[in-house]
């Protein structure tokens, strides 16, 4: 499992509050059993309706790989198959005014990070991704500290989310099945356990 | 931060350690899964090598995919058929406990394991699905989770999550004639916001969640999420227990009486601390209809849509957007607006009492003829009893169509979808673009009660106007 410290490359920028996991996968691309294939129907409706104008088909933004979104960025289901989409269209990284938590969490279980700033900065760094689309935007996990082009600004993540991203602990799954004789000890104090 | 609430008590229960990056690790006392957001997940530990460590305490169910008309297998969708392959296939392969079509007990993931007994006060419940805040209603602490924490789950039984803070939504008083429980969420989540709730558990207290019904209260704690809330709960009382006693998975004999005992013990104290508290009057509460494109987008049945200077700034671009995709003027009244499908069903809404309800004002009425309507019982089990009630007779007869057990049009993962841009009057949860099935599908929720008058009308009606009444 590898440590997400620093992520640089290229910004897209994506307007709107409230956008949920059905516009980023829609429920009808969940009928697979693979994530394979998810990235290229990632915002499929919306760029249906958007007629080629949606940043995801945009031929500046191409190739970018850090999403900035507005508020409550991830809302509705739980399905990890948005993440999976955006990772697959080729999105490291996402900066947002805020995030849902479902959402949140599925992505740094993948180790993707998602990173809150306040919806001016946002704005700000939005804008000027639209103004020069080939800047390159760095998102420094350590330093909590977002760069593009001489516009700077700190950036916040939960210490834990943080922590296990730029330690490489992401992925729990190692470290929960570890705790066995723990687990054992916890299921001992349920008494619901044995009564079915 | 709280001190004493059934949340604490249930979170330090169930607290196994804690992680190097801060995070508790936390046992899950019941997982529950189905065939979207699974299949990866069994991938995920098969290339670990990884087995299932408490095969027993992962119950699965089909629902999201299943037809609801001819349910023959192999299913016409063929995606559909190999997803339900995968998970009979996996469920086999880790002895994982299977509620098949046609086994009597499949249904909507949020509806079977209440109505088996499975869901218990005190317990911490996880699924790969949003909507596993319904079983707060038990005294539980349940939340959604995805795919690679399914993973978690099965191979450890525990997740790594940060703690929640608490927040009490206190409403007080009796509901109004044709308001529901629907219409108390919906009028929450309209007055919190639909990202009110992040970061919180949500804590239903007050007179008027003590006198609904656990399938009340489950409609309630269904849609914590769309209010932001990862997990919603109701304290365990008499109403719980009652519900409870007697079935199949419900603790039996001895064991019954200490269960009681403890299920009483994790109530939240009366001197209970909370990171906030917010309080509602139920005489308030209108039954209530979503104009937009989120859940908090709603209002009273006889109110207008809402004028952006009627709205806070942070909401009028997301009305902005809401006008345009639904197609609605400011201003305009929601009461009156045409609907071309009607559906009564999912994990919000489909359960007996919700059928009863719809039944009694579908009665002796007909669907308007430019309405196509459908009811799809939650499980086996509550499409039979509403059988042996006569529920389905009284639906056909008003020209409604009744369906197998399913989510249906909910989320449009099977054959039940909106086509172009039609409007839906909907028993379900989200009223997302796209939700329903067509890029352009417009979806209003409210209570099932007021679909089957929207449906009878062919129009947004206030179901107190049903029946005679003014």
């Amino acid at each position: 499992m590898s440590e997400v410290k620093t992520i640089s490359g290229r910004g897209i920028p994506l307007q709107g509050n409230d956008i949920d996991t059905d516009r980023i996968i829609p429920a009808r691309f969940l009928r697979c059993v693979t994530f394979d294939g998810l990235g290229e129907q990632a915002f499929a409706d919306d760029r249906q309706q958007m007629q080629g104008q949606h940043p995801f088909d945009l031929p500046q933004y191409q190739g970018a790989n850090i999403l900035v979104v507005n508020e409550n960025f991830g809302c509705g289901s739980s399905r990890e198959h948005a993440p999976q989409a955006l990772s697959k269209w080729g999105i490291q990284a996402l900066i947002g005014e805020s995030f849902a938590e479902i959402f949140f969490g599925n992505c740094v279980a993948i180790g993707i990070p998602c990173v809150t700033a306040s919806p001016e900065q946002v704005a700000q760094l939005q804008q000027a991704l639209m103004n020069n689309p080939q800047g390159t935007l760095t998102l420094n996990l350590e330093a909590l500290e977002v760069g593009f082009e001489g516009l700077t600004f700190k950036v916040e993540m939960g210490t834990g989310s943080q922590q296990m991203l730029t330690t490489g602990t992401w992925d729990s799954c190692g470290q929960l099945v570890a705790n066995r004789e723990q687990i054992l000890a916890t299921t001992a104090q349920l008494p619901y356990l044995v009564w079915a | 931060m709280s001190k004493g609430t059934l949340f604490d008590k249930v979170w330090d229960l169930h607290t196994v350690g804690i992680l190097p990056s801060g995070q508790t690790q936390l046992f899950i006392g019941l997982h529950l899964i189905h065939e979207v957001t699974s299949p990866q997940a069994f991938a995920m530990l098969r290339d670990r090598g990884l087995p299932v460590l408490y095969p027993e305490r992962t119950v699965a169910t089909v629902d999201h995919i299943v037809p609801t008309g001819n349910q023959a297998r192999p299913f016409a969708d063929t995606l559909a058929e190999e997803m339900m392959q995968e998970l009979e296939k996996n469920c086999q392969a880790h002895n994982i406990r299977f509620y098949n079509i046609g086994s009597g007990n499949q249904g909507i993931v949020h509806i079977i394991a209440p109505e088996q007994g499975l869901t218990q006060p005190g317990m911490t419940v996880a699924c790969g699905d949003s909507h596993t805040s319904t079983h707060g209603a038990f005294g539980a602490i349940a939340f959604g989770i995805g795919t690679s924490q399914v993973r978690d789950v099965l191979a450890s039984q525990t997740l790594a999550l940060s703690k929640l803070k608490v927040r009490r939504i206190e409403v007080n008083g009796d509901l109004k004639p044709g308001v529901y429980a629907k219409d108390v969420i919906l009028h929450i989540i309209r007055k919190l916001g639909v990202k009110g709730g992040v970061g919180y558990a949500y804590e239903y207290a007050g007179t008027t969640f003590e006198k609904m019904s656990m399938e009340e209260r489950m409609t309630v704690c269904n849609m914590a999420i769309e209010g932001g809330a990862r997990c919603g709960y109701v304290n365990p009382d008499q109403v719980t227990y009652d519900y409870l006693h007697g079935r199949d998975f419900a603790p039996k004999g001895a064991d019954w009486e200490k269960a009681v005992a403890w299920w009483d013990s994790i109530r939240s104290d009366p001197d209970a601390e909370y990171d906030d508290v917010v309080i509602f009057d139920a005489a308030e509460i209108q039954p209530t209809v979503t104009w937009g494109i989120t859940p908090g987008q709603g209002l009273g049945v006889n109110e207008t849509i809402p004028t952006p200077e009627e709205l806070p700034d942070s909401e009028r671009a997301i009305a902005q957007e809401a006008y345009q995709y639904m197609k609605f003027q400011p201003g305009q009244p929601i009461a009156g607006t045409k609907i071309d499908v009607c559906f009564v069903g999912s994990c919000t809404n489909g359960r007996i009492s919700d059928l009863r309800e719809a039944a009694k004002f579908a009665q002796g009425h007909k669907v308007a003829s430019t309405v196509k309507a459908f009811v799809v019982p939650g499980s086996e089990r509550v499409k039979q009893q509403a059988e042996a009630e006569g529920l389905d007779k009284i639906f056909v007869e008003a020209g409604f169509e009744w369906r197998e057990p399913g989510c249906s049009m909910c989320l449009a993962m099977n054959p039940d979808k909106l086509e172009g841009d039609q409007i839906s009057a909907s028993s379900s949860n989200r009223n997302f673009k796209g939700r329903q099935g067509s890029p352009q599908g417009r979806t209003l929720l409210m209570s099932p009660a007021m679909v089957i008058a929207a449906a009878i009308r062919g129009e947004v009606t206030d179901v107190r106007t049903l029946n005679g009444n003014p």
